[in-house]
Formats: C-alpha cells, sequence, structure tokens
C-alpha cells in the first residue's frame, strides 16, 4: 500500500561503490550538521516532533490523487517539509523517512541510501527552501509569495533531485548521460508538477487553518549558508546535467578518471595475472566451477536443514 | 482499518531469525558491499553470492519462492541501465529496428546490463530476508551497535512506533473523501473537478494530516515530559555479542572476503 512509484529510489546495484560511498559520506556529513542544528532549535523536543513528522511524511504518502490512464500522483515531501519545519529539520525528516523505506520496505537500496539521502532529502530540502524563501521575500510575505514560492519549490526540488540521481547513475556508469539526463529530468518535470500541486494544496491550508505555523521555518532563520547551498546546487545540476548530456564523453573521462568505471581492471590488483583463478586458466571453467560449488552449497544447506527437522520430528513423536 | 500488514517481518524461529541482529545487520551491509564489489560480468562470483543468498533464505525458513518474487521490485528500474545494451562500445551482439534507427548492441553493453539487474536482485534479496527475519527494535539495536548517531536511531524508533497510528490517520482521511466523493451513473455527466483541483484536494488532505501530527508530536513531548524525559536518549547497555554468533559473524566476514578477492582476481 506504502509502495510508492520509486523512480527516484536508487536500489542497490545500480551505483558504483565508489559513487555510492562518496555520496554517503557527503549524506553523513550534512546529517550530523542537520543533527546538531535542529538540537540547538528544538532541544528535547526534536526527537519526538522529528520522529512523528517524519512518520507524517511517510503516512502522507499514500494520500494520492488520480492523474490519468490509472496512475496517480502522491507527495513526495521534501519540499513541504523545508517549507514547514526549515531545511535542517526537513533533512532529518526525510532521512528518516528513506531509512526506514530502505531498511524494512526495500525501497531503495542500502549501500545507495547514501544517494538515495542526498537527491531526495538534502538536495530536495536545500533547493526547496532556496525556491521557497526566495519567492517569499520577493512578494513581502503575500499570500501569492507564498504559494508561487510552494509550488516552484516543490516543483524545483523534485526536478534537480532526478537530474541528480541520472548524473550519479552516469557517473556510475549504468546509464550514459546522454539518455538518463533528459528521460529522467523529462519525468519528473511532470511529476514536479503534482508535487507542486500537493504542496500548494496543503499550504493554502495550512494558510487558512494554522497560519501561524507558516512562519515555522521562518521563525529560526536558517541562515544565508544555507539559501547559497540551495542556489549553488541547483544551478550548479540545472547547468552542469545539459553539459553531460551532450558530452557524455566528457562524464565518462571524469569517472574514468576517477577510476569509477574499470576500478576492477587496475594493476595492483592482479596478483596472478595469467590466470583468472588460481589454478584455472579459463573464465568459462571458472563459472562452470563456481556454478557446481553454488549448487553444492544449496544442497547442503537443504540436506541439512531437512535431516535435522526429520531428526526433530522423530523425538517428538 | 489497521495496516499492521505493513510490517514485513515475519515471526519464525529459523537459525536465521535467531542470528543476533547485529550480526545479521552487519553481514547483510557486507554482503551488499561485496556484491557490489565485484566488476560486471564476474560470473562465477555473482553465482557464489547467489548461493549464498539462497541458502540464507532456505535456512531462514520465509519460502525461496516468496521472497525471489519480492525482491523483483526492483525490476522497473531496470529501464535506466537499458541503454547500457547499446552505448558501450565492443563486439557486436544483435541488432534492433526502432524505426529508422538501428541500435546495435554489444557483447560488454550486454555483459554490463545483466550484472547490474542481477547484482540488484541479489542484494534486495538479503535485504528482505534481514527485514522478515528481524523485528524492528533488534534493527535500532543494531544500527546503535554500529554507531549510528543515538539522536538519529531514536527518531528512527518513534517514527516506526507512529507510522502505523499516522498511516491509520492517512487511510481515515482517504475514506472520508471516497465517502464524499459522487460517481454518476448516467453517461456524460462530470464527477469529480480537475487534475488541478483532485492535486489540491490531496495537498488539502495532507496539510491536514501535518497539523494532526504536529499536535500529536507536543501530546507525545508533553507525555514523554510527564515522565521525566529530559532530551536524553537513554537505553539499557548493548548485550554482549554471544560467541557462537560471534563465530557466525567471523566466519561469514571471512567468507564474503574472500569472494571480494575472487572478484579482484576475476576483474584483473
Amino acid at each position: 500500500m506504502l509502495a510508492s512509484p520509486a523512480q527516484l529510489h536508487i536500489p542497490d546495484g545500480f551505483l558504483s561503490t565508489p559513487v555510492a560511498i562518496l555520496f554517503w559520506i557527503l549524506s553523513a556529513i550534512v546529517i550530523a550538521i542537520a543533527l546538531r542544528r535542529v538540537n540547538a532549535d528544538l532541544g528535547e523536543r526534536h526527537v519526538p516532533m522529528m520522529g512523528v513528522l517524519a512518520a507524517c511524511i511517510f503516512a502522507g504518502q499514500m494520500l494520492n490523487f488520480a492523474v490519468a490512464g490509472g496512475t496517480s500522483g502522491h507527495l513526495l515531501g521534501a519540499a513541504l517539509a523545508a517549507i514547514l519545519l526549515g531545511p535542517w529539520a526537513a533533512v532529518l525528516v526525510m532521512t528518516s523517512v528513506l531509512g526506514v523505506q530502505a531498511l524494512i520496505f526495500q525501497d531503495g537500496g542500502l549501500l545507495a541510501l547514501g544517494a538515495n539521502i542526498f537527491n531526495m532529502g538534502i538536495i530536495g530540502a536545500f533547493v526547496g527552501h532556496f525556491a521557497y524563501t526566495t519567492l517569499r521575500r520577493l512578494s513581502g510575505n503575500r499570500a501569492w509569495g507564498i504559494f508561487a514560492g510552494g509550488f516552484i519549490g516543490a516543483w524545483l526540488a523534485v526536478v534537480i533531485s532526478a537530474l541528480a540521481c541520472a548524473l550519479q547513475l552516469a557517473l556510475s556508469g549504468t546509464s550514459p548521460a546522454n539518455i538518463a539526463v533528459p528521460a529522467m529530468g523529462g519525468v519528473h518535470v511532470l511529476i514536479g508538477i503534482g508535487e507542486g500541486l500537493i504542496t500548494v494544496g496543503a499550504l493554502a491550508f495550512i494558510y487558512v487553518a494554522r497560519r501561524d505555523l507558516l512562519g515555522i521555518g521562518e521563525g529560526k532563520p536558517a541562515g544565508k549558508a544555507v539559501w547559497v547551498a540551495g542556489l549553488v546546487i541547483a544551478l550548479a545540476l540545472a547547468i552542469m546535467s545539459p553539459l553531460a548530456s551532450a558530452h557524455p564523453d566528457g562524464l565518462e573521462w571524469v569517472a574514468e578518471q576517477a577510476g569509477f568505471l574499470h576500478q576492477a581492471a587496475s594493476a595492483p590488483y592482479s596478483i596472478i595475472p595469467d590466470y583468472v583463478m588460481p589454478g584455472v586458466s579459463n573464465e568459462a571453467l571458472a563459472t562452470i566451477i563456481a556454478g557446481i560449488v553454488g549448487v553444492v552449497i544449496v544442497a547442503a544447506v537443504v540436506g541439512a536443514l531437512a535431516l535435522s527437522r526429520r531428526n526433530a520430528q522423530g523425538k517428538t513423536q | 482499518m489497521h495496516i499492521h500488514f505493513l510490517d514485513p517481518y515475519e515471526p519464525g524461529n529459523s537459525p536465521i531469525h535467531a542470528l543476533d541482529a547485529r550480526v545479521k545487520f552487519v553481514l547483510t551491509v557486507t554482503f551488499i558491499l561485496t556484491t557490489s564489489l565485484a566488476p560486471a560480468g564476474a560470473w562465477p562470483v555473482y553465482i557464489l553470492l547467489f548461493a549464498i543468498s539462497i541458502s540464507v533464505i532456505v535456512l531462514s525458513n520465509l519460502g525461496v519462492g516468496t521472497v525471489l518474487k519480492r525482491a523483483a521490485v526492483a525490476i522497473p528500474f531496470a529501464l535506466a541501465a537499458l541503454p547500457v545494451l547499446f552505448t558501450v562500445k565492443g563486439e557486436s551482439l544483435f541488432m534492433a529496428q526502432l524505426g529508422f534507427v538501428t541500435l546495435t548492441a554489444s557483447v560488454e553493453g550486454t555483459e554490463r546490463f545483466f550484472s547490474i539487474l542481477l547484482k540488484s536482485y541479489i542484494s534486495l534479496q538479503m535485504a528482505i530476508t534481514l527485514a522478515s527475519s528481524t523485528p524492528f527494535p533488534q534493527l535500532l539495536m543494531a544500527m546503535r551497535a554500529v554507531k549510528i548517531p543515538r539522536l538519529l536511531v531514536a527518531i528512527f524508533g518513534l517514527m516506526w512506533r507512529y507510522l502505523f497510528v499516522l498511516a491509520d490517520e492517512a487511510t481515515r482521511l482517504l475514506r472520508a473523501r471516497a465517502a464524499r466523493s459522487g460517481a454518476v451513473p448516467q453517461a456524460g455527466l462530470k464527477t469529480g473537478g480537475s487534475i488541478v483541483w483532485r492535486g489540491k484536494v490531496a495537498g488539502g488532505m495532507a496539510g491536514n494530516l501535518f497539523l494532526r501530527a504536529l499536535d500529536r508530536s507536543d501530546r507525545i513531548y508533553a507525555a514523554m515530559a510527564a515522565r521525566g524525559y529530559d532530551g536524553e536518549v537513554r537505553g539499557f547497555a548493548l548485550p554482549r555479542v554471544p560467541v557462537m554468533h560471534q563465530v557466525v559473524l567471523i566466519a561469514g566476514l571471512i567468507v564474503l572476503a574472500a569472494l571480494f578477492g575472487l572478484s579482484r582476481l576475476l576483474g584483473a
């Protein structure tokens, strides 16, 4: 029931290990800062608040609406969380949502979780916050600024997340940039509209019911640094992705230079260069042997289990 | 409606269920890392990893068919990797006619595509087995043991506790909307508003859910504070990992290290 159209949740296996680890490190740093900032802002209140609101964003993804042809749209939530709670709290909320989705529901991989948190949590929160606060300030805190900021923030968050996802796949050698970027970007330009509509709907309701809450993100100013970070992320990805898709070889070149693509082929590891396995000179033969070993392993486990069950039954009878 | 069926944990008394959650957690992550590190086309390594995951599923008594079927959830994502069939340069394998364009699939591209698919599939099997054989509180304990920040683990725990409550709440909102949405059998009479309107309604409901969650979090905080909560999340000291489970951990890590070595040899 909570299965979402997980286009942006990268499963394990689709990112090369260095890319996955790089984004784990980046996300871990931002999460650590977010934990400190939110703890300073909300104090002891923050654990229950973040936990329940993470559950809220997760459950809120069930609230769908029919679009066309049997498809439906639903909330992703990073921008809405950033608008209502501020970017740092949104990072924590989205980290919890994505973490539980990966760990329990296998929506996105565990090794890929760093990248998924980076794309949907961090980029989503920062870019959403940047667009929202900009438009809101421009409008002088008027209602149209709040709604336009909400729509554009949510739309931009989804699109920029998608571009980041496409670039990571390209960097991993999983998907060529000149196909992944336009395809991912194109689809999410549309999905982003749905996200924008839902976000505006939520803001419109809260504007009527609890206008004071729209000051939450503002009350504890996130500071210029966060605004600049949102701007830089949005600009960098908006410029980088067309460049990468125009010159996919460029990205491939970067990847190769960094040793991403052919990490396994590097010389220090070729201990026995002429042999595939020690004593086995043929890859096909190695595969066959591995197949036999694999079957033996599984058969042994099944056999041992069956035997222990029969023994257990024998004892009870 | 209660949606406890959401929790994928299936109680059991298999050896995998009985294994210490910390050992399971570390071994699962290392297994996925080893799988990820195997280079494209390292078929012998994939076969051995697959054999290990099948053995673990058999031991866990979760049902091989069930887990293998559930592990197919990532297949749609394979669409993202499909282009590498044709874009990786190499020996030509087959041609596909797409309108005016002829696409040539290379052996290397095909190898990379199926490697990605297989790695993803094997990793998912292990992740599913972990989630299905370990209750969430034990996973939280495992996260604490591997030094994930305590506050983050506490947030995870509270989120899990209230996920079902809020999912129930969302279900009620959905039911209320369904109850108030008319459908007219008469042909030609349009029911329901435009997409924009529907989107905004869903948004309003999301906002409503948010307000309820915010109020609830206030109540929860008050209740916690009433019981003496002062911002410090305290937990029992983690029990020692039993010796037998430590042996399993070390043996598992050795096997995975050996497979990693093998994949290096094959990649060279």
